[in-house]
Formats: C-alpha cells, structure tokens, sequence
C-alpha cells in the first residue's frame, strides 16, 4: 500500500460564539496556514475535500460558500462529505491510494453557536420513531454513562477526573476553548454533570496529506497513516451495548492499532463517559499501558462539532511532527453514542 | 504526478438497481425506499449483503428530507453495520460524486466489492423551500432552481442565435424516450411537441414541459474487482475514466453558459480512457439536464460539438434514439428527478447501455457511454466512462 502521511495541521481558536465572522472568515486563515507550513500554494494542491453539515449551517449547500475560502480557480479536483472532516479525511486518502493525487487539502468547520446543537443534533435520529420525541444528544450521553455506571465500569468520581485531566491538559493549548480545569458543577443530565459534557463553540480545522518522497520533501517528519479504518453500528440505542464500542474495536483492528504499543491516544470523546467505553475498546488501560490520552485537552476542551474529528488525525500528527510522539493513535466519531467511529494509525519515522 | 506509483484495480459494475421513480412513495420510509434500491442491485449481481465491504451513500441537501445527516439512521437498512459507510455531498453531482468515491475504494484495492446508493425522498419535504431558507446578511437564493438558471439559458440563446424552439425539442424527445423506461417517473403517452410548446411558460425561457419533475426515488450499483466481474452473472461495466472538477459558485469572469470546470472535467475522463473524439467513439450520453437547454449546452461543455453548435445536433435528432448520439435514453432528468439520486441514475443508465441490459430504450451496440451530472451555481462536475470491454484488455 502506498506510504501516505499527514504533513501539516492547522485549526482556528476555538471559541463560544463567532458571530461576527462568517465560515468562510473563518477557514481562511487556517487553510493559509496549513499551506504556509508546507509551502504550497492552493494550485499545487490534487485533491480537495471538506467535511460539514448543512444542519449546523442552518441553510442548504452551506459547502459551496466555504469553496470560496479555497480559492477553486482555476477548477480543482474537488469532493464534499456531510460528515466530520476525519473522513474527508478518509476520502482524501483512498485517493492518494489510487495514485490520482500526491497532495491533498482536508478542512472541517462548524458553527454550532447560531443554533441550539443539542436541539440540532436529534435530527440526526429515527425520522419516524424517535426523532419526534426530541432526545437531545446530552440526554443519550446521559443514557450510556448510567449504563457504564450500572454496569460497574465507571463512577461520577473517575468522570470527573476525566474532565479534569483534559482541562489541565488544554492549558498548553492555545486553541483551546477551555484551558485549566472548571468545575463539575450540576447534573445537566443525570448522571453527566455540566463539566462532564463538552463546551458548545465554533471552529475549522485543516490538515495537508502527501504521498511518500513528497511528504519527506513538505516536512521534516511526516506523520505516516500506518492504518486508517472506519466502522458503523446499529442506530437504533435499544439494539446497541451502550458500554462497548465494536466498531471503535474493529477500526482499530484493521488499522493495526494493537499490533504494537502506543505512546498517544488522541480520542473523540465529547462526553467523559464516552472516554471510558473508548479507552476500553482500544485497550489503553492495558496493564504496562504508557498511553498518553488526549494531551490536546481532546473534546472536552473545544468541540467544533463537525471537525473535532479531525482535529484528533491532526493533533496526534502534530505531536509526531514535534518529535513528542512515535507511534499515536487517533479516533473520531459520529452519531448517538458513539454509532461510528473511525481509528486511525500514525507513525514517525524512526 | 507519479503514475508509476501504483498501479490501480480495474473496477466493473456488476449490479444496478432502481425504484420505479414517482412523486411520493408513501407506501415505504426512507429506510425501505434505499432498501429496495439496494435489493435489486445485489439481486442483479446475484450476490448477498454479505458480499459487500463497504457502503458509499450519497444525497443532495439533508433538508430535502428533514434528516440530518440520514445515513446514521440508514445504517442498519443497507446492511453497514459492522462496515465502513460513506456520505457524500457534493450539491447536484452527488449522484456521480458518491459513485466515484465508491469506485476509488476498489481502485485503491481498500475494498473488492462495495454498495453505493443514492436517494432522494422530496415528499418528505419541500425541495424548493429546502433550498430557500433565509440567512442573515446574505443574498436569499431565488425560489428554486429554475430561477437560478433561465437567465443562462437566455445567455445562450443570445451567444448561439438558437431558434427558442430547441428547448422544446429536447423536453419532446426526453419524455418520450421516458415511455421506454419502466423506472422513469414521468410517463406521458399522449405528449406531443405542440403540448409542451403550449405549456406554461415558468421561468422564462424555459417552459413548465422543460423542466425537471419532484421525484422520490434511489439508485444502487455494486461496484467489483476483476475478480468480483469473473463471477458477475452478467455482463459487467468497466470504469474507464472518472473525475470531479469544481470552481466557485460566483466570480468576475466565470462562464454560467459553459462552465471550465465541466470542461475540464470531461477533459480529464477522456484523457484516462483515451477518448480524441468524443462524437465518434462515445455511443450514448446520460448528461444531467434539468432544464431542456442544458442539452445543447452541455453537447458544446463537453465537447461533442463545437462551441456554438450543440443547438444544431438537437435540431437535427442526433441525440434522439435512433440518432448518432443518442443522448438521454432513459429520459434524463427531465422525466425522473429524485435529487440527490439523478447523477447516480446517470452513472448507471450509462451502465446499463454498455451492458446491453437497458431494455427498450437499450442502443444497439453500445459499447462506450459517458455518465455526467453537474450541480450548485453550475460549479461541481462528475463524470465517468464506461466501457463493454475491460480497460487495457
């Protein structure tokens, strides 16, 4: 298979309300940087593709406003998924694999403050049986942690230390919408307390990836994608064991996650509840473990719904980047609890 | 680029399927109105849901049917669980997006055997308003497409000299090949070229004969390896050539009457399947045209006719039926337009010809076939040939 990596990342800070700058306002400067870090200009660039959600927009085609950020003339090679932007992701990389393209440009972006998201997100759900009782999102992370909790797999207490580490994580990161640790604070939803629950905002993301010699010549240590899979479950909850993540499982099987050990786990977990059922999917608690989670802050620290996906491919890249890591693996997700998840393997070279 | 860096899988089409297309299925959900689709796809193939790896699912906008991002919901209907599952939207040409995306996961030998579908279920909502939904600080669109594209048309007309009876012509031609099409939603047998010059003039010049019906419906193919088509029980479709090209919706400059990314876009499919005259060594055309005058529009985009001259090929019948280039067998758009589904439809009746499994509106002999779809402002393009012969073979 053909060696494709990760050569640059870049992503907005990440904020409560933008009001003031439209998506385009807010993409741009973060796709100037990725092409900054490489020194590519847009026309250098195989293929485009762009994760994001009409939904989020509130209006149809949202993506086409976004192109203008891109700048697409002459024409580019160009595709769309109305999906987070890890798989944009994954749809730029089949592509590379192909041999159609030796560069490509992903990006993400959401705005999650014009709306009420957790209102916006039961859309997502059965049209005809369940989406017309309105559960918000919070409510079925709420659903799954007291699963874990009834099921003797975690506690309010091992939550909150989630949520503590991840916010004392993000104070050395800039982007970050909460840096340094808030307080537990009230049930939001039964057993999940507001600081078990991520930070409502806005934010873009954009990674570069190149194939083999192209890659070592954009950047002193590309972050190698040694396996990168994706897995969908049932969508209907009452079919689901909410306390294990099968497919997170699977992806990370055929990503080769547990051929040998990780040293970094950058994880899509909106919710600390969901932490748990991914860290025990992908054996991170495995006794001798040295597995550094989430040292980004993760999702709890800034959660642009749409590209936190993404941002987890490119904080894990980065910290290879940085000499920090070796071998990271990445996660993101989408749906209700945890539907479906995409795993991706990263490696610098040694 | 580096071509000699790998080499990649020849990817056949070896199942297709298609609801019979209408204006509302009330009798099925979302869920079995892809189901179905994707039922006759593996039926034709003759394979199970187990034989499929993955599932590349594309629709235009979620608000066309209220649902966010619907493939979550439709995992469980299209057998993905368990599996990878793709969305992709790429406005108008997701049809032929979602196919193309379908067709890199075998190119790319990520995966052997893959189900791409796309849909549209338009009597869950209201397409129009779907499109129309104001936003703060920014120009409303027009309600609807027609709106956005007349004033094209009317570019053309006046650029070309075009007599304004063209348009009628090619809604008269696309409706009855419609008659030949069990699947088509539209099926007026008693259309005649005086019925649609006498309908309502809608968006003026395009008359309400001219344009493109609101359809519920989905399309699925099977797409294979080489050795996926050894087993095909039919006669498989080989990928020749695929490509997307997009360009901004809006800028100083920009061409609505022949857009360069459709032109580069075309421009790229026959570079990969070796095409130097696309008039003579392509058999039939499934061209995406909502509005009637996009026909001879897109005959001069995509080169089978020069610039100026598309009109003259659609008055002369050579993009009817019996006509060198037949263009829009099935009935096109014009006669079935479940949205997001309409490129893929393309994509596939492109398919069908090359595999000599058309039916009545089957051309004899069709061995090469151009499958196009375009979408937004005029900005995305996809595209693919397909072929009776293996590539390279």
């Amino acid at each position: 298979m053909r060696e494709v990596a990760i050569v640059a990342f870049g992503q907005s800070d990440h904020v409560r309300d933008s009001a003031e700058t439209s998506e385009v306002e807010m993409l741009m400067p973060v796709l100037h940087d990725v092409l900054a870090q490489t020194g590519l200009k847009a026309r250098d660039i195989d293929f485009t593709c762009s994760g994001s959600s009409d939904y989020l927009a509130g209006r149809a085609f949202s993506f086409t406003m976004a192109l203008d950020g891109v700048g697409a003339w002459p024409p580019i090679s160009e595709s769309h998924v109305e999906m987070d932007g890890a798989w944009a992701l994954y749809e730029a990389w089949v592509k590379i694999l192909t041999g159609e393209a030796e560069t490509a440009l992903v990006y993400a972006y959401g705005k999650s403050s014009p709306g009420d998201v957790r209102e916006v997100l039961t859309r997502q759900l059965d049209p005809y049986y369940v989406a017309p009782l309105w559960p918000d999102s919070v409510a079925l992370a709420a659903l799954q942690a007291r699963a874990l909790i009834d099921a003797g797999l975690t506690d309010e207490r091992e939550l909150a230390g989630i949520a503590a580490r991840s916010r004392t994580a993000a104070e050395a990161n800039p982007h970050a919408q909460l840096r340094g640790p808030v307080p537990a604070g009230e049930h939001l939803v039964a057993p999940l307390r507001t600081g078990d629950c991520p930070p409502v905002g806005d934010g873009a993301a954009a990674v570069i990836l190149a194939a083999g010699d192209t890659a070592r010549r954009l950047t002193d240590r590309p972050a190698w994608i040694r396996g990168l899979d994706h897995r969908i479950e049932a969508h209907s909850l009452g079919v689901r064991d909410l306390t294990d993540s099968p497919s997170t499982r699977l992806a990370a099987q055929r990503a080769g996650a547990f051929e040998r050990p990780l040293d970094t786990a950058e994880l899509h977990a909106p919710f600390t509840s969901q932490e748990v059922v991914l860290r025990r999917a992908l054996e991170l608690d495995a006794p001798g473990s040295t597995v550094r989670i989430n040292p980004s802050g993760g999702a709890l620290a800034a959660n642009p719904v749409m590209a936190a996906g993404l941002i987890r491919l490119g904080e894990a890249a980065a910290r290879i980047q940085r000499g920090e890591s070796d071998r990271a693996l990445a996660h993101a997700t989408s749906g209700p609890c945890l539907q479906q998840n995409l795993v991706a393997v990263l490696e610098g070279e040694s | 680029m580096n071509k000699a860096a790998t080499a990649k899988e020849c990817v056949a089409v070896v199942g297709i399927g298609q609801t019979k297309h209408v204006a509302a299925r009330h009798d099925v959900s979302i869920a079995g109105l892809v189901r179905e689709a994707a039922r006759r796809a593996l039926d034709d193939a003759q394979l199970t849901w187990a034989d499929i790896d993955a599932v590349v699912i594309g629709k235009a906008p979620d608000f066309f049917e209220g649902v966010m991002m619907p493939e979550l919901y439709l995992a469980d209907a299209l057998g993905a669980v368990g599996k990878p599952m793709l969305r992709v939207h790429t406005a108008g040409s997701v049809g032929g997006s979602t196919a193309l995306v379908a067709t890199n996961l075998v190119a790319a030998r990520v995966h052997r055997t893959v189900l791409t579908l796309a849909f549209e279920k338009q009597s869950e909502s209201n397409a129009m308003w779907g499109l129309s939904l104001p936003i703060p600080f920014q120009q409303p669109l027009l309600a609807g497409a027609g709106g956005f594209f007349a004033p094209h048309v009317r570019a053309y007309m006046r650029r070309t000299g075009a007599p304004d009876t063209v348009g009628s012509l090619v809604a008269y031609k696309d409706r009855r090949n419609a008659l030949k099409n069990p699947y088509a939603h539209l099926h007026e047998k008693d259309i005649t070229l005086e019925k649609v010059q006498a309908s309502p003039m809608l968006w003026d010049p395009i008359r309400y004969s001219e344009t493109c019906p609101s359809s519920d419906g989905a399309c699925a193919m099977i797409l294979t390896d080489r050795a996926g088509a050894a087993r095909s029980p039919h006669p498989p479709a080989w990928v020749h050539g695929g490509a997307m090209r997009s360009e901004p919706t809006l800028f100083a400059g920009k061409d609505f009457v022949s857009p360069q990314a459709g032109k580069d876009c075309a421009a790229d499919v026959y570079r990969q399947a070796g095409i130097t005259d696309p008039r003579r060594q392509i058999d039939a055309v499934e061209m995406y045209v909502p509005f009637s005058w996009y026909e001879p529009m897109w005959l001069e985009n995509l080169g089978f006719a020069d610039e100026g001259e598309g009109w003259k090929l659609t008055e002369a019948g050579v993009t009817e039926l019996d006509g060198d280039l037949p263009v829009n067998p099935s009935g096109g758009v014009l006669s079935t337009n479940p949205i997001g589904a309409s490129g893929m439809i393309r994509f596939a009746e492109a398919a069908l010809q090359v595999r000599g499994r058309a039916g009545d509106h089957q051309i004899d002999g069709a061995r090469r076939a151009l499958g196009h779809a375009y979408g937004g402002g005029a900005q995305f393009f996809s595209m693919w040939l397909v072929g009776a012969d293996s590539p390279a073979a």
